[in-house]
């Protein structure tokens, strides 16, 4: 079977950095932080008590305020974002055939916001279940994608991958593999989460996985930094429309890049920590590559899961040399979650969506934050340590790694 | 008005004005939960108004609804008694009866 090229015609960004993908690329190309203290809750008794939240985003300037409230933020998200793609995509919504356009979204968690406050109210009670009839539609990860094609009115495959942080790049290669083989012209993609709440503050505060940098937020994601001490959890959504290239190009669409491959692979290890050696992410490159069929010397620019962890920013690192060798060397490397934080189940979106910018700028976005560079990592790479710079980017690489060992990679070329 | 006060217990009370007042109160308070859960404007919450019918209401909206009166108003509405609480009226008359 012949396999149809699939190219991106729209995206849409709803981030610490910027609430547009024009603002998220201004953010990204000027290496903005877009941490600070924790406003969605009182956290004063929390080990951390800061994140990548987002800035002056009221939702009832994009969802009325009845269909809003059904809606977790995770959901509202998705929706401001793929609304941006939708529209950026130029769609003649009354001549597409809707019946043969999916929506494959990626969450990490969900509605932990819904399902938080409903807990609460309830262990306030006397033991009485005074549920919220919307409370298992508003908690439900899959209710982000629904939500979607019910405002849209899209009728194809319809569902939510869970994979933790590699969430949204599972999305986006089931999306790529059901256009790729014919079965849907138009696919809305991407991811969002919504975890700035105390339960994944104190979760992953218990865990020691984030940053404990009260004193200093801006600087609190240094991916690469010897000073590294955690991630910083970060809020939002990304959102790509992906679209089979015959499709496109008979309606005249606008091309910002190919998705010329998906790759994933289980680390088998650890229910948290990353293989030592670096192993899952580096078959997760390979496989992509492979699916892709290009030489890995074609890679100008890779988009690192890079959390700002001690023990994942390394092996990743690793991973990328034994996988490119010298061409390692040669490429350009960063980690965009310096800036945005780390969205978790979003994050693999709003990456795609930083390596498609990289490409139609031909610019690589920095890793901020990063002054003193681990000894422990390889100093031959060029990590595009805290400005960015403009280079020839035709193949992009975006990794996603996810708590569960799982590993997904989406390569994006220019067209 | 006077049929649905028949139904209490007490009427030298009731016609204390303190009390008059909350039954408009229960009116109001029943109209601003309408307009609030279901959006809809507040002229349109009119005692006939069916939820499901006027007001846009599907059956997750009438839950709630009959959730947040329970709540603001300290009752408990059996189910069977939800059953019959199908417009704004209704639904202020339950009330009035039933409120604590």
């Amino acid at each position: 079977m012949e396999l149809k090229r699939v190219v991106v015609t729209g995206l849409g960004a709803l981030t610490p950095i910027g609430n547009t993908v024009s603002e998220y690329w201004e953010g990204l190309s000027t290496g903005k932080s877009g941490c600070g203290p924790i406003t969605k809750f009182d956290a004063e008794k929390f080990r951390t008590r800061f994140a990548c939240e987002l800035k002056n985003f009221s939702v009832e300037e994009f969802i009325p305020r009845q269909e809003a409230r059904k809606m977790d933020p995770f959901t509202q998200y998705a929706i401001v974002a793929s609304d941006e793609a939708i529209k950026d995509a130029g769609f003649d919504m009354e001549s597409i055939n809707k019946n043969k356009v999916g929506v494959i979204w990626g969450s990490g968690i969900g509605g932990l916001k819904t399902f938080e406050d409903e807990m609460i109210y309830f262990g306030k009670g006397d033991g009485t279940p005074k549920i919220n009839p919307f409370f298992i539609p508003k908690m439900i990860a899959d209710s982000s994608s629904g939500q979607i094609s019910i405002r849209n009115g899209f009728r194809g495959p319809n569902y939510v991958t869970v994979s933790a942080c590699s969430s949204a790049n599972n999305a986006i290669i089931d999306a790529f593999n059901y256009i790729r083989t014919g079965r849907i012209n138009i696919c809305v993609t991407g991811g969002s989460e919504a975890p700035v709440t105390i339960a994944s503050v104190g979760g992953f505060t218990a865990m020691r996985a984030m940053s404990e940098r009260n004193d200093d937020p801006a600087t609190a994601s240094r991916p690469y930094d010897v000073n590294r001490d955690g991630f910083v959890v970060g809020e939002g959504a990304g959102a790509l429309i992906l679209e089979e290239y015959e499709h496109a190009k008979a309606r005249g669409a606008k091309i910002y890049a190919e998705l010329i491959g998906g790759g994933f692979s289980s680390d088998a290890y650890h229910i948290t920590a990353p293989h030592p050696e670096g192993y899952g992410a580096l078959l997760s490159m390979i496989d992509a590559l492979e699916d892709a069929q290009i030489k890995p010397e074609e890679v100008d620019y890779i988009n690192t899961h890079g959390t700002s962890t001690p023990i994942g920013d390394p092996q990743e690192l690793k991973a990328i040399v034994d996988c490119f060798g010298e061409h390692a060397y040669k490429m350009s490397i960063s980690s965009t979650k310096s800036m945005t934080g780390h969205l978790l189940g979003g994050a693999g979106a709003v990456e795609a969506v930083a390596s498609i910018l990289a490409i139609q700028h031909q610019f690589v976005p920095p890793t901020i934050n990063c002054h003193d560079l681990d000894p422990a990592i390889d100093q031959k790479l060029d990590l595009t340590l805290n400005q960015g710079k403009a280079r020839k980017i035709d193949v992009a690489l975006s990794n996603g790694f996810g708590f569960g060992g799982h590993n997904a990679t989406v390569i994006f070329r220019k067209v | 008005m006077f049929d649905n006060l028949s139904f209490n217990s007490n009427l030298c009370i009731v016609f204390e004005p303190q009390n008059i007042l909350e039954m408009a109160d229960i009116a109001e308070k029943v109209k601003s939960i309408i307009v609030e859960k279901l959006g809809v404007e507040a002229s349109e919450v009119t005692p006939e108004a069916s939820f499901t019918n006027d007001l846009g209401a599907d059956s997750l909206d009438t839950v709630e609804l009959i959730m947040e009166f329970e709540k603001e108003f300290n009752v408990s509405i059996p189910d069977d008694q939800a059953e019959n609480i199908q417009t704004v009226g209704q639904a202020i008359t339950y009330l009035e009866e039933n409120a604590k």
